[in-house]
């Protein structure tokens, strides 16, 4: 009887202890999971500067701005409104349509009230991730550490008038209802002024620039098929977005198309097809590209400043970087997209990576842009 | 049972084929050819009633008839140019023939393609034109007809060509003008006229030079007016690439030629070389700040 009534207290004691344990555990990996840590503030005090890091990153992943701005050291010098800004952009670009993928933190020196901590945000886009690091100060006031935000004011243009000669085409092109002889606007004429194949990671890459010869604006994409000994295609890619898809009259672009599991000694020839389409375009914005320098060392990179010269804020810049040898040949081709928009008259970096066996071999560069405005054909 | 099927349409293939050999020697006498849109009749033979049918390219025609008669077909009954089935269906015995529509020899209309709608001034050969020659019925007229096509541009005297149809069709090729502009190019036949527009835009820029002068920090650089070799100012909007080079470092920018001319700013560093280029036309260098 003693025994039962033993078995049965040891049974519900450790029922409750189990229903505990669980809840618990369950509270915190629920938490992990939805990626929102929402319960943060109650599981993970600001103890450590790497806490209070991780903390702030938490609210700006989940785009808290309330709590990641109350909890910041500096938050008197600067506003709510300064820090959004800061990591969302003043103007639509493809900052403000980013989320934050992934975060890292790395302590880079601490005292006792005092530490430097490196945090790279990683944020996605439709057109890729972007690195954003922030060297960051931690301090310790009391027993909590809180983070001393290095504010980045986007430049505001004052209120002024920027002439611009306004210069756009627009087309009208031929009706269904038409006769079949009636004449349709012609497509642009384009041509491929540099092309050749190279092997390259295991696969087969073709680089090379294309020409509007044409007087009017087109829109163009280049298409290669590669074609084996016997005549029958390997494999058929295109561009996509290493390419500059508008391309004003007596413009060049450069343009690289991979192929994949594809051995350059399979291949016999190449079949390219550039097409273009005339399409409606504006010639501004004009964007200079100053700074350019290839900056050598482990991780290359291909540097410069954007700087738009006519008074339309472009809300993104895409990069396209063409690299040279000694005997100018076209030997690499890469890109990058600016990820804050670009307001008039105002200088902005961008820095497109280079593989290092290329870098080593490039005598000259030539960088292109393409932009966007969302209010360009308003 | 697959055997027994084949066997009996070939049979009956066989019957038609019969019937239809001894309907062209039988009595009916039709035209051996039509001209579409005008009126003809058809003779048969014999006696008592039968339906005639005419079955040609997109039309059917059916009429009752009195074998021994003489059956008409007004103006614009066919009008379809083609090869026509003529069966003759009667109480007894069926008959066959055939006969022809051709096109009316009057050209009513033309089809006029003319490529490209825009190209670059002095191109030999650069301008083709094709034109088809239809008559009322849109059928395409394969009698040879006389085309001629006139190119008029926006000077010098108009170059024309005159040019027999083959098969309906007539073509030449034609020289862009040395001056730019729209060009009218014609296609005519009898009174039967087609036009299409022809834009002839300048070609490669001939002399590109640019000029600089400082303005506060920076250079102020501007390209003389841009003209092609034949003196045609490059349109409005063409890519002006400006290239300076630097200790190591380098500007570029695209610059939209406007009111003719391309002009910009850009850093001024001494010792920069800067050059100037549309395409793939290089124009002049400038070294700034060395003598």
């Amino acid at each position: 009887m003693i025994g039962g009534r033993l078995l049965a207290f040891l049974i519900a004691g450790a029922t409750v202890a189990l229903v505990v344990a669980g809840s618990l555990g369950h509270g915190q990996s629920g938490l992990d999971m939805a990626g929102a840590r929402s319960g943060t503030d109650l599981l993970r005090f600001s103890s450590s500067p790497q806490a209070a890091v991780e903390n702030l990153a938490d609210k700006i992943a989940q785009r808290d701005w309330d709590a990641a701005y109350s909890n910041l050291a500096n938050k008197s010098e600067f506003s709510e409104t300064d820090f959004i800004r800061d990591l969302s952009g003043s103007y639509p670009s493809l900052r403000s349509h980013a989320s934050l993928d992934s975060f890292d933190v790395r302590p880079q020196h601490a005292t006792a009230d005092d530490a430097q901590v490196r945090l790279n945000l990683r944020w996605s886009t439709v057109v890729g991730m972007f690195l954003d690091t922030r060297n960051l100060r931690v301090t310790k006031t009391g027993d909590r550490w809180a983070v001393v935000w290095p504010i980045v004011k986007e430049p505001r243009v004052p209120p002024q008038v920027i002439p611009v000669n306004y210069l756009r085409w627009d087309v009208i092109y031929r009706g269904a209802e038409d006769d079949w002889g009636a004449q349709d606007v012609e497509s642009p004429h384009v041509r491929i002024v540099d092309m050749h194949p190279v092997d390259r990671g295991g696969g087969v890459v073709i680089l090379g620039e294309l020409l509007n010869e044409d007087v009017v604006p087109a829109f163009v994409t280049v298409k290669a098929t590669l074609l084996a000994k016997n005549g029958s295609p390997i494999a058929t890619e295109d561009s996509f977005d290493k390419i500059s898809h508008i391309l004003l009259p007596r413009q060049v672009t450069p343009f690289l198309i991979e192929f994949h599991n594809v051995a350059l000694s399979q291949v016999d020839s190449v079949h390219m097809q550039p097409a273009s389409t005339l399409v409606a375009a504006s010639a501004d914005p004009v964007v200079e590209i100053e700074d350019q320098h290839l900056n050598p060392g482990p991780q290359p990179s291909f540097t410069g400043k954007l700087l738009n010269q006519s008074g339309q804020v472009v809300n993104v810049a895409h990069v396209l970087g063409t690299f040279y040898d000694n005997s100018g040949q076209l030997i690499w081709v890469s890109d990058g997209y600016v990820e804050r928009a670009l307001v008039p008259q105002t200088p902005l970096s961008f820095a497109i990576s280079v593989p290092p066996d290329i870098a080593s071999r490039v005598k000259t560069e030539r960088a292109v842009t393409t932009t966007y405005s969302s209010n360009r054909f308003q | 049972m697959k055997l027994r099927i084949t066997s009996l349409l070939g049979g009956l293939i066989v019957l038609a084929l019969g019937q239809f050999t001894l309907a062209q020697t039988g009595g009916l006498r039709l035209p051996k050819t039509v001209e579409a849109g005008t009126a003809f009749s058809i003779q048969s033979a014999g006696s008592g009633k039968a339906v005639l049918y005419i079955v040609g390219p997109g039309q059917v025609l059916r009429r009752d008839v009195q074998l021994g008669e003489m059956t008409s077909f007004a103006p614009g009954d066919l009008h379809n140019a083609g090869h026509y089935v003529v069966v003759l269906v009667g109480d007894s015995a069926t008959e066959n023939g055939a006969f022809d529509v051709t096109a009316a020899h009057q050209p009513t209309a033309l089809s006029f393609i003319a490529k490209p709608s825009r190209l670059p001034v002095d191109l030999h050969d650069g301008i083709s034109g094709v034109a088809y020659v239809f008559d009322t019925f849109q059928n395409l007229v394969l009698q040879p007809t006389q085309v001629s096509f006139q190119l008029s541009g926006v000077a010098g005297a108009p170059q024309t060509r005159t040019v027999l149809t083959r098969n309906g069709v007539a073509w030449t090729k034609m020289n862009s003008a040395s001056k730019e502009g729209a060009a009218q190019f014609e296609a005519r036949t009898g009174s039967v006229a087609d036009k299409r527009v022809i834009q002839q835009v300048p070609g490669d820029p001939c002399r590109l030079r640019m000029n600089v002068r400082p303005s506060g920090q920076r250079l102020a650089l501007e390209t003389e007016p841009v003209r092609d070799c034949s003196g045609n100012a490059v349109p409005d909007g063409t890519i002006v690439t400006f290239t300076e080079m630097y200790n190591g470092g380098e500007a570029t920018v695209d610059v939209p030629l406007k009111r003719g001319v391309a002009k910009t700013e850009m850093p001024a560093y001494k010792g920069a070389t800067i050059s100037v280029a549309t395409g793939v036309v290089m124009g002049n260098e400038i070294h700034w700040g060395k003598e």
